[in-house]
This record gives C-alpha cells, sequence and structure tokens, in this order.
C-alpha cells in the first residue's frame, strides 16, 4: 500500500505513545476495537481542573493506517478542551492522512477511542 | 542505502540466470512456430519443446506424451478439473477437493457446482493443516469423479499425503489431481509410486519464468478430458495454442536442474529456516509457527507474532519483502481463509507473516532479517495495548470487546 508522508511519519515516529494511570481521576481511558477485527486502540486524557487535556497517551493494535491515526488524535486532542475533543472528526484525520479508501475505518475507529476516553472521564468526574 | 531483501518465493520466483541462458536464442534466433512441419526453422523450434517436455516428464517420472504445456499453473487447474468434469460428468458428478486449495481450484470447483450440476465436498484440514485421510475415504461415494488436493500449500508450506491419497483413489476406482505449483522441485513426486492422474506444474514457482506451466495428464490407464481453447488441435488436441518454445526451454531447464540439485537446495533451505526461526525465537516470546513444522518444505515460514498486527509488521520491516495472512493486507479485510481453516483464533491470524527462503537466499540475508524482524516485534509490541495486557497478567479472552 503506498502511504502518504504523515502517515508513514506517524508510523515510524509515533508521538505519546505510552500510559496514564487510569485509576486517577483526572484521566480518561477509551478502549476500543477487538483482536478478532485486527483494531485495538487504547487511549488515555489527562484533563485539568479547568477541563483542557494536558496530556494525552496511546497504544495500538492495528495496521500502519490505525497506528498513525491514534497517534495523530492524541496530537491533536493536547492543549485542548474536553468538548473541542468531542468534536474532532474521523474525515478530518483520513485527510490529513490521505487514508485510503479501505482504511478509512481506522480514523473512526480513533474518533471512537478519544470519544469512549472523554465518556469515561466524565463517569468518573459525574459531581 | 538499505537494500531491499527478497523473502517472497512462495509468490513468485526470480528465473535462475542458467534458465535465461537456455531461453534467450528462441526469441531472435531459432523463432520458428514449432507446429510448422515444412521447413526446418519448424523443426528446431519443435526440437526444442521436445527436449523440454521430457525434461518435465523426467522429474515427476512420468512419459514425455503426458506432458501438456500451458499458460500456468491456474490454467491447468482450470482444464484439468473442467476438462475431466466435461467429458466424464454425466456418468459420475462429486468432487472432492480441500478448503485450503488454491483460489483457481476452489472457483473451478464453485463453477461445476453452480453451472454443471456437480456436487463438491471440500474436506476440512486439522491444526496443521494436512488432511484427514479417514474423512477422505468417508467422503468417497459411488458418484465421486475426482480427488483434487494439492501437493505443497503456497501460504504454510505443508506437505499432503500424496501417496495415501493416491492409494485411497486407485482403490475407489477415482480420479486424482494434484496441484503441484509449490511441489515440484521442493519434494520427490513420481506420478506412479503416487497413482496420480493429473498434476499441475508452475513455471515462476521453481525458478522458471512466467507464463507457463504443465499438466500431466495419465495415459496408462487412459485420462480424457475435454479441451477448454478450440483451435488447431495442439497438445494431442487437449490444449490448442502455438507453444511459445523459449518459454517452454524455460520450464524444461528449470525442471532439469531440480532432477539434479532438489537435495542439495533443501538442505541449504534448512539450514536457513533453522538460522530464522531460532533467531527470532530466541529474541522475541510467543511466536507460533503456522502449519505442521515437520510436513512442511523448508523454504516456508508462516509464522504469527502475537499481540502485534501483520500490516503494521510489514511495513516496520519494509526492506523485507513478505507477505501477510493479515486481513489488512487483503483487498476484502478478511483474514487468510486458510489460517481460519487451520483453527488459527482471528487475532492470531491478523498477526501473521509468511517469510519464504529460496535458490538465492542468503546466510548474511538471513541474518539481517532476523535482526529487523526482531526490533519491529518489540517496537510494535511496546506500542500495543494487548501486549501491555498479557504483561499485566490480563486474560484477553475474558475482555468484552467493543467490535465495530
Amino acid at each position: 500500500m503506498a502511504y502518504s508522508k504523515n502517515l508513514i511519519d506517524h508510523y515510524e515516529n509515533p508521538r505519546n505513545v505510552g500510559s496514564l494511570d487510569k485509576d486517577s481521576n483526572e484521566v480518561g481511558t477509551g478502549l476500543v476495537g477487538a483482536p478478532a477485527c485486527g483494531d485495538v486502540m487504547k487511549l488515555q486524557i489527562k484533563v485539568s481542573d479547568s477541563g483542557i487535556i494536558e496530556d494525552a497517551k496511546f497504544k495500538t493494535f492495528g495496521c500502519g493506517s490505525a497506528i498513525a491515526s491514534s497517534s495523530l488524535i492524541t496530537e491533536w486532542v493536547k492543549g485542548k478542551s474536553v468538548d473541542e475533543a468531542h468534536s474532532i472528526k474521523n474525515t478530518e484525520i483520513a485527510n490529513h492522512l490521505a487514508l485510503p479508501p479501505v482504511k478509512i475505518h481506522c480514523s473512526v475507529l480513533a474518533e471512537d477511542a478519544i470519544k469512549a476516553a472523554i465518556a469515561d472521564y466524565k463517569e468518573k468526574n459525574k459531581k | 542505502m538499505i537494500k531491499n531483501i527478497y523473502f517472497d518465493y512462495q509468490a513468485t520466483t526470480p528465473v535462475d540466470p542458467r534458465v535465461i541462458d537456455k531461453m534467450l536464442p528462441y526469441f531472435g534466433e531459432i523463432y520458428g512456430n514449432p507446429h510448422s512441419r515444412n521447413h526446418s526453422y519448424g523443426w528446431e523450434a519443435e526440437e526444442a519443446v521436445e527436449i523440454a517436455r521430457e525434461n518435465v516428464a523426467n522429474i515427476i517420472n512420468a512419459n514425455p506424451k503426458e506432458i501438456i504445456f500451458t499458460s500456468g499453473a491456474t490454467e491447468s487447474n482450470n482444464l484439468a478439473i473442467k476438462g475431466l468434469a466435461e467429458f466424464y460428468g454425466d456418468k459420475k458428478n462429486h468432487i472432492i477437493t480441500c478448503v485450503t486449495e488454491h483460489k483457481c481450484v476452489l472457483e473451478s470447483c464453485r463453477f461445476l457446482s453452480e453451472k454443471k450440476n456437480f456436487d463438491v465436498t471440500y474436506l476440512p484440514v486439522k491444526a496443521d493443516g494436512l488432511i484427514d485421510l479417514k474423512e477422505l475415504e468417508k467422503a468417497i461415494t459411488p458418484k465421486t469423479l475426482l480427488v483434487s488436493i494439492m501437493g505443497v500449500h503456497n501460504e504454510i508450506g505443508v506437505i499432503q499425503p500424496l501417496k495415501e491419497i493416491g492409494e485411497i483413489c486407485k482403490e475407489k476406482e477415482v480420479f486424482f489431481h494434484t496441484d503441484c505449483a509449490q511441489a515440484v522441485g521442493k519434494i520427490l513426486l513420481d506420478v506412479n509410486l503416487m497413482n496420480i492422474d493429473l498434476m499441475s506444474i508452475s513455471g515462476h514457482k521453481m525458478y522458471g519464468p512466467k507464463g507457463v506451466g504443465a499438466l500431466y495428464v495419465r495415459r496408462k490407464p487412459r485420462v480424457r478430458i475435454s479441451a477448454m481453447m478450440s483451435g488447431g488441435g495442439q497438445e494431442r488436441g487437449m490444449r490448442s495454442g502455438t507453444l511459445s518454445p523459449a518459454l517452454c526451454v524455460g520450464l524444461g531447464e528449470a525442471c532439469r536442474i531440480y532432477s539434479t540439485e532438489m537435495d542439495a537446495e533443501n538442505k541449504k533451505l534448512m539450514k536457513l529456516k533453522n538460522l530464522l526461526l531460532n533467531g527470532i525465537r530466541s529474541q522475541c516470546d510467543e511466536i507460533y509457527l503456522n502449519g505442521s513444522e515437520d510436513q512442511r518444505v523448508p523454504g516456508n515460514l508462516n509464522l504469527s507474532f502475537a499481540y502485534i498486527e501483520g500490516e503494521s509488521l510489514m511495513m516496520g520491516i519494509k526492506n523485507l519483502a513478505v507477505s501477510s495472512g493479515s486481513a489488512c493486507t487483503s483487498a476484502s479485510l478478511e483474514p487468510s481463509y486458510v489460517l481460519k481453516a487451520l483453527g488459527v483464533q482471528e487475532e492470531l491470524a491478523h498477526t501473521s507473516l509468511r517469510i519464504g527462503l529460496g535458490r538465492f537466499t542468503t546466510e548474511d540475508d538471513v541474518n539481517k532479517a532476523v535482526d529487523k524482524i526482531v526490533s519491529e516485534v518489540k517496537r510494535l509490541r511496546a506500542l500495543s495495548p494487548l501486549w501491555e495486557m498479557a504483561q499485566d497478567g490480563v486474560d484477553l479472552t475474558k475482555i468484552n470487546w467493543a467490535a465495530h
């Protein structure tokens, strides 16, 4: 598959690989996908008191497009508010990486992952 | 500057320089039509084709009269299965094949079942990729015309028990066809010892040119097939069309080389295979070989690397040319039907790589491959949530995944 420069860059030099403390109340964890499908993304965000995402980390089991999509989204959400992060669309990811049509679902999974992480954070911090 | 190294010998092979040398005169110098009966241009071309035919026959212990040249194993498979069905089909209309056969065999059988009123039984395979001989015997009925089982598998390299299958077929009076595209030159083949009635051969899998193959058709007792291509009646009426002397000579020479070099080549490949497998396994855990370890040709290593996905691994080892059984690399997003038939769990099927060793692979190539594969496996496992969970002792089979 002939991938775009951006995609290859994120695959070879993924940003924000790692884990945050999933038990902390500042951290939201999203785990989406399934090994049987060949795609699993774990995305974690650390949110400040003012609702800004201070840090984000990811780990992905999946093809080059999946790794690149999740790497990209962790880069994008840092510094954004939770609501702004929630409104990131998979199409923006797909365009930036120039994902081939057969790989669009990887960007969808990345969008699902951030939404899941946000939902987990909100669930933990229900007042 | 990183050189690309070829590790996909099951997909195709380079033409051996000795084969190229033998082929070249037949493009510009000896260019006659081998079927031209009236002049030396034709006679010279014909002579070369007949020598090639003999070389092909010798490697499988057949008579040259039993070899017809085709455009490749796909055509040979189609001709064998559909041609046999067309000739004998009104009396016997049941075929037995196997779920792991090559697509051209499966599709030919499907065509017969959908359009020609044939019944087809697709035998399952055991976890090692081999068929169960008892299941084969049970499946044969008075209506069974043909059993078609490949000699060596293209994806997993396992060797089917051809002699035993041939015995069963002979006893039950059923024709036995075997797709030996990946087997010729790799294992000993003897059409008489193994009671084979039809055999498909492929040039480009054995250091011969692409675009040529052969079909062995038994003469004693005579096996009849209907031709698929109508025309001048070449190849004893079974396959019309002008033969390319260059291509035939290429296939013949590739076979001739193997008739003296097969054992030495297999020894070398076994050594390289062990170097590769042990090199990877000594540095990484949870590497699984797909398919039988001992009923297997040495040049095929189909490995699953748990917790990392095949396409991402292939991208990481981009200067090593391999192929993968992962869904991402097939256009349909379905993981390999072959690995599925072995019972390999889907998540492991997504992690598989087929590494092929061949005539021109060196020890240096293998050492470079081990280093590259090991370093990428470690890098991708550090990236993988599944590896992380496994290291933490989480039982991945117990998780409720939110499948999409």
